[in-house]
Order: structure tokens, then sequence, then C-alpha cells
């Protein structure tokens, strides 16, 4: 655990960068999260992905998987790939501010 | 050269049609497009059920010869054994979030997977690929294959 300074906010993070108290989050550290996870503007699409994953696991304690997102979220799987090409379970987390999904689906 | 230490691509072969044989092959291949991991799978002899138009729907787990489930052989093999153990396993995959295994094919495939089938198996089975799923992108030969996972890492399952 380290603490890393995220758009001018002193916020805890871990190894990976993802945040560990999602209370700690804002919209513009989820900005610069994506910024430095190679997306470098966040679109209504990407925002509306990254709302559904954080509410989500606000409300039930878990973040939905890939399959959720693709049937819930309102964006397709394709379409989710196409905005988070590096992951967008992982990633949406990431921006999110939400911990490190760990399921294996 | 240094050795890298992400993997940046995997190479999936499916070669059994049994729930157990199909599911480590999808799960592999959708966890490495969930980690930005390129990804081809290879559905091989039975593991093509997998993606089989009429067949993917009926994957079953083997009952018989399967010391893993525990069950007495002579039981295992009571007809209809083998939909039961599956259907148990399926409800508690569901509870798990794992997609049945036409969604979970289609999953990888719209996640930017690619699917291919093994031509040696198509041609042994009397296959063409209207007998697939319009996800599997081509037949290919054991040699197209081993081009497709060049510079990445091949899994057998």
């Amino acid at each position: 655990m380290t603490t890393q300074t995220i758009a001018g906010e002193a916020v805890e993070v871990d190894e990976e960068g993802f945040l560990l108290d999602s209370g700690q989050w804002t919209r513009a550290i989820g900005e610069e999260i994506a910024r430095e996870n190679g997306i470098p503007e966040l679109s209504d699409r990407h925002w509306q992905v990254v709302d559904f994953k954080r509410d989500r696991y606000l409300t039930e304690g878990v973040a939905p998987s890939i399959r959720t997102l693709g049937k819930a979220s309102g964006v397709p799987v394709k379409e989710l790939y196409a905005l988070f090409p590096k992951g967008p379970a992982k990633l949406a987390a990431k921006v999110g501010g939400i911990p490190k999904p760990r399921g294996c689906i | 050269m240094a050795t890298p230490d992400t993997i940046e691509k995997v190479s999936i072969i499916i070669s059994k049609g049994s729930l157990e044989g199909v599911y480590p092959g999808l799960i592999m291949a959708n966890g490495a497009r969930m980690e930005g991991i390129e990804a081809n799978v290879f559905f091989t002899f039975f593991g093509m059920d997998a993606i089989h138009r009429e067949r993917h729907e009926h994957v079953k787990v083997a009952s018989v010869g399967n010391p893993g489930l525990h069950l007495a052989t002579w039981l295992g093999g009571v007809p209809g054994m083998s939909s039961i153990v599956t259907h148990q396993m399926a409800k508690k995959m569901e509870e798990l979030d794992i997609p049945p295994i036409p969604e979970f094919v289609e999953l990888i495939a719209d996640s930017g997977g690619r699917l291919f089938a093994c031509k040696a198996s198509v041609d042994m089975f009397d296959l063409t690929k209207d007998d697939f799923i319009d996800q599997v992108e081509d037949i290919i030969t054991v040699g197209e294959f081993y081009g497709l996972a060049a510079g990445g890492q091949i899994i057998f399952t």
C-alpha cells in the first residue's frame, strides 16, 4: 500500500494503482487514471461503464463481471473492448476507484 | 533478447468434448482477454462440440470413468446420470456467474478472442464450416495454427 497523488488528491493505492478506499475517489481522479492507462479522454460511453461498475460495487459489494457488464451496463461486450482494449472489467474498476476485481470470469 | 515479463498472446487448444474438458480452455481464453492478452482458441477432436451448432448446448459432464466425481462406476453408468450431474454443475456455475458454453463462446468471440476449428478433425468427422457457429473464423491446419500462435504461449487442454 502506498500513498499517491492523483489529480491533486493524496489517495491510498495498491501496487497496481487501484484505489483502496473507494470513498477517496473523484471523477477527476478517474480521468487521470484513464489517461495513465492509455485512454486520453473518457467519453460518455466510457463513463456509462465506469459508473455502472462503481455503482454496482458500492451497492452490492462485488464488482460486476464482464458478462454482467455486457448484459446490464447498456454497452455490449464488443464495444466494451473497443472502449477499454486492455480489459474493460479491470480498467473500469481502476478508473472508477474500486478495488481490483478478483474473479476468474 | 530479454524475456518479457508479461504474456502478450495465448493460443489455447481445446481437445476434449466433456463439460469439464471444455470449460478450462474457455476460462483461460476469456481470462486472457480480460487482461488484454490476445487469445486464439483452436478446437480439435471432440472439443469441436463446443462450437458445433447442434451440439454446443448439450456438452455434458462425463459421469463414467471420471474418478473426480467420486461416484461408484455402476452408478455413473445409470441412464440419465450424466445429465443429472451436468444439470447440478450448470446450476452451480450460474450462481458463480459462469456462462453456459454457447454464451461463453460468444462472449470470448465478442471480446476479440479468435475461434478456429482443426482441419484434420473436421475432415475426420465429415464436418463443414456450416456445422459450426458463426463466430468460428476458419478451419485451419496445424501449420496455420502454429503460424497464429507464433510469438505467444500455447496451452493444450
